[in-house]
């Protein structure tokens, strides 16, 4: 067998600045893919806009760098084209909880089988330092005219309400605990939510690492992840403590594949990206005349 | 012979379904129908119609004058007297007074049917109760009327009637095919009064009825798509509605996303992972696609987007015909990437067209969009049985080496080569990998804003154009009819060559006038010179739906040709057979001077 952790990074140089939070990010992936043993050629990472977005180029997988926000909606219809695939999608802050917001509510209420992690920094870091979903109101980082005046998202409550199975929050600069959370995520049958803590040391001058560092505990293992909605919503909103960890891990809530094997004959062993379309000459297989017979006259 | 009928009554009261019932019986009875629908952006209550037009011989269009107008209710009768030809009849409710409506149209027949009579009768025989909720039965009442007055036979009403009362409405078949055959014997002792009639005829071949969206939908699944998204907007949901009633049998995802971004950017995800996958939508959505479309186009996937063109701009009509989104559809996203435009001329063509457009997509690996519109997706229509042995599938250059248990292979997915076209391979390959940006990318799929790797992957993509052009049939590319000598050439796309075809047979067999009519399919990328040699020193004449004429301009900036005259229309109402005629008798026989001649039949 050959060694998938060392050939999941690619050589692609990364344009990141230094001290950029997605360097610890990409080390959790590829650690995480590396360890569960998964072929490259079996995982498609679909990512979108913004410095989240070049990720994928880093990888040794099927990597599918997209539109703005649309991260969740291609990696799901390659997904359910394909289900045998590992498929990850990676957003940033203004990516998923903004432009790609609802997606991101719509994609919780299929479920399907994909893990989704968000690069969170509070700033629209590849455009200089705007306020993104996550910044709170009243605070001013560098780029900013004037304090924010919007509220933030909030957005382990928002994966928890929209119905994710496996909600968690992992820290950049840990590493370790963010590759584990990963592992967990890609195992999970379900859709997953990863926010990622990972300040932008060039224009989040208000969420600081160091800031974070202060704030950050680590959910009790015992009691998480729980399948209690109501446990995990009021970590969620605890607004004193910064927990990272499994908040929500609900396995038995049916994948969208699931759901759609049972209204189709026989998906997914068949499926839209396995069909056998035509014969060798070109002779399309499909054999529409019983259908047809409907319309004969 | 024709036999031009109409039904209407309140949106939602089953308008449709008794239309495409009278339809059915008529093709069962072996004559050719072409049906066409109108109604309101509403649910319940708003006046809806639909104009069946019959025939001995194979129609292709809708006529405004009546041979037969059927009603239930007293606004139908009130909206569409005055379109019945004399000597033509009217199937009404017995207990709306003529004279209070001041209806004195002594040239017609008038069958005064007991609707609640008949209504009130079946509901004691069948133990139905509430006749008030019986009401929905005065469609079949009209249509079986409609059918004894014709001497159109009963069983053929019965047989199509099997198609509508199907599942848990079963059990209401019996009550409605009594109801309806108490109002066909009555009716039928008018018939000696009318000249037109339906009798059982032989059929020449086999042939289907459908929908525009059906035979779309039938295309879609002939060409091995199994993957479709929708988001539900009028006129193009029944597309997706139809393949969901037929998914389970083929394994069929269909999905309806949450809006048609996610529809259109899922389809991608699908193809890249080796599903045929499509979107349907109509205007509205398709913008909402644009910027996807461009990603598509930008790395090389194939993708088929059917848009069901209807009243624009922003909601405009959005139950009414027009064909206003030809220019949208050629150059809908931001910077230049290669797409294929293409748009059927029928129901039939629609099916033939749609696995062309999977085909296409495939092999140069760009999105393609159908142009379709409102008229052609609710229309229904006999057309000739499909020839599925016709149908090819060409899914372009395609990888399937496998690496087994070797080095994973980095993958060129976009290779330089000869004809610009690189292999794919899908997502899950073996052994492979590659990536994808929207951002300009080198070789394998990595960004770079190299000018010299610009320069060539930029036309690596755009010159895929030119070589669609050069390999795409010329019977792919045009449609035409009549006589190529005619001194006028009519230009026409999408369902109005349905019109203009009906209208150059009439001209000819009945006015001696033969004209050549060339319909545009492959509208982009244009074949200009193939274009430019069927128009040259003709007098031109182009006839669309919408304001501007965007067909004649986007021939006229290929091509050079300007066009003579333009007849248009964008009322929201198809154009009619009669009133294309006339128009187009204003300008071959009365040396009209105008360039624009506008249209506005129909309510």
């Amino acid at each position: 067998m050959q060694n998938f952790q060392s050939i999941y990074r690619s050589d692609v140089e990364s344009d990141w600045c230094p001290g950029c939070g997605d360097f610890g990010i990409l080390s959790a992936i590829t650690q995480a893919l590396g360890e569960l043993e998964i072929p490259p050629w079996k995982c498609a990472i679909f990512s979108g806009i913004g410095c989240s977005g070049k990720t994928p180029h880093f990888i040794n997988a099927y990597g599918i760098h997209t539109l703005h926000g649309r991260p969740l909606p291609f990696a799901i219809g390659a997904k359910m084209a394909n289900p045998s695939l590992t498929v990850i999608a990676i957003s940033g802050d203004g990516d998923g909880y903004g432009i790609g917001a609802g997606h991101f509510v719509n994609a919780g209420r299929r479920n399907v089988d994909i893990t989704y992690i968000v690069h969170n920094n509070g700033v629209y870091g590849l455009t200089k330092g705007q306020a993104s979903p996550t910044l709170k109101r009243g605070v001013q980082p560098k780029s900013l005219k004037y304090p924010n005046l919007n509220d933030m998202v909030n957005p382990i409550a928002l994966a928890l309400a929209s119905g994710y199975s496996f909600v968690a929050r992992g820290f950049a600069y840990n590493v370790k605990h963010l590759k584990e959370i990963i592992k967990q995520a890609v195992i999970h049958k379900g859709l997953a939510l990863i926010d990622v803590l990972q300040p932008c040391p060039v224009f989040n001058t208000v969420d600081t690492k160091e800031k974070y560092m202060e704030r950050i505990k680590i959910l009790d293992g015992n009691e998480f992840p729980t399948t209690d909605i109501k446990k995990a919503f009021e970590k969620a909103l605890d607004e004193e403590n910064l927990w990272i960890g499994i908040f929500y891990k609900n396995p038995e809530k049916q994948t969208y594949e699931e759901r759609y094997s049972e209204i189709l004959s026989s998906y997914p062993s068949e499926c839209p990206a396995n069909l056998k379309m035509s014969d060798e000459k070109g002779n399309p297989t499909t054999d529409i005349s019983e259908v047809l017979n409907n319309f004969l006259c | 012979m024709i036999v031009n009928w109409l039904i209407g009554g309140p949106q939602g009261m089953g308008v449709d379904t008794s239309a495409n019932s009278f339809a059915r019986s008529c093709a069962y009875a072996g004559y050719w129908v072409f049906g066409k629908r109108e109604y309101h952006s509403n649910i319940t209550g708003e006046h809806s119609y639909f104009i069946v037009t019959v025939s001995d011989k194979p129609v292709h269009s809708f006529r405004d004058k009546l041979d037969v107008l059927s009603t239930s209710d007293e606004r139908t009768l009130r909206l569409h007297i005055n379109d019945v030809k004399s000597g033509g009849a009217v199937i009404y409710d017995a207990e709306i007074s003529l004279e209070a409506l001041n209806i004195k149209r002594d040239d017609l027949v008038f069958v005064p049917i007991k609707y609640n009579e008949i209504i009130k009768e079946t509901a004691e025989k069948f133990g139905l109760g509430d006749v008030k909720k019986l009401q929905v039965m005065r469609n079949s009442i009209c249509v079986f009327a409609s059918a004894g007055l014709l001497e159109l036979p009963a069983e053929c009403v019965e047989e199509s009637m099997k198609h509508i009362f199907t599942g848990k409405r079963t059990k209401v078949l019996e009550p409605n095919k009594y109801a309806g055959l108490v109002a066909y014997k009555y009716a039928q002792s008018f018939s000696h009064k009318i000249e037109k009639k339906l009798p059982k005829r032989e059929v020449e071949t086999k042939r289907v009825i459908l929908t525009g969206t059906q035979a779309t939908a039938l295309g879609k699944l002939a060409a091995g798509c199994r993957f479709q998204t929708y988001y539900p907007i009028t006129p193009a949901t029944d597309e997706s509605e139809f393949l969901e009633s037929i998914a389970k049998k083929y394994n069929m995802v269909v999905i309806q996303a949450e809006d048609e971004i996610a529809a259109i950017t899922m389809s991608i995800g699908a193809s890249l992972a080796g599903a045929r996958a499509s979107s349907s939508t109509s205007g509205p959505g398709f913008s909402l696609m644009a910027e996807a479309l461009g990603w598509a186009g930008m790395n090389e996937v194939p993708i088929v987007v059917i848009d069901y063109q209807r009243g624009g701009p922003s909601t405009g009509l959005p139950t009414r015909h027009e064909q206003g989104d030809l220019k949208f559809a050629i150059y809908a996203g931001h910077g230049e990437f290669p797409r294929i435009v293409l748009s059927p001329g029928d129901i039939e063509e629609a099916f033939y067209i749609v696995v062309d457009a999977f085909n296409l997509a495939e092999k140069y690996q760009c999105p393609v969009i159908v142009l379709e519109d409102k008229l052609l997706a609710n229309s229904v229509k006999t057309i000739n049985q499909l020839d599925l042995s016709k149908l090819k599938i060409e899914r372009g250059k395609i990888l399937y080496d496998s690496q087994n248990g070797k080095m994973l292979k980095k993958f060129k997915r976009f290779e330089f080569s000869e004809d610009g076209i690189s292999p794919r391979v899908f997502l899950g390959h073996e052994g492979f990998i590659f990536w994808n940006s929207g951002d300009e990318h080198d070789e394998f799929g990595h960004i770079t804003e190299d000018p010299e790797n610009r320069l060539r992957m930029h036309e690596k993509r755009l010159k895929k154009l030119q070589k669609i052009v050069e390999e795409t049939p010329v019977e792919k590319k045009i449609g035409e009819f009549g006589n190529p000598d005619s001194k006028f050439v009519v230009v026409t796309w999408g369902s109005t060559v349905g019109v203009a075809l009906s209208a150059l047979e009439e001209l000819k067999e009945e006015k001696g006038v033969e004209l050549f009519l060339l319909q545009i399919k492959m509208i982009h990328p244009l074949d200009a010179e193939l274009v430019k040699s069927k128009i040259k020193g003709k007098v031109k004449i182009a006839v669309e739906n919408n304001y501007s004429g965007q067909l004649a301009s986007h021939i006229t900036e290929k091509t050079g040709e300007f066009f003579d005259h333009l007849i248009l229309k964008w009322t929201g109402r198809p154009i009619s057979h009669d009133e294309l005629i006339s128009a187009l008798e204003k300008i071959i026989k009365m040396n009209y001077k105008e360039k624009r001649l506008v249209l506005s039949a129909g309510i």
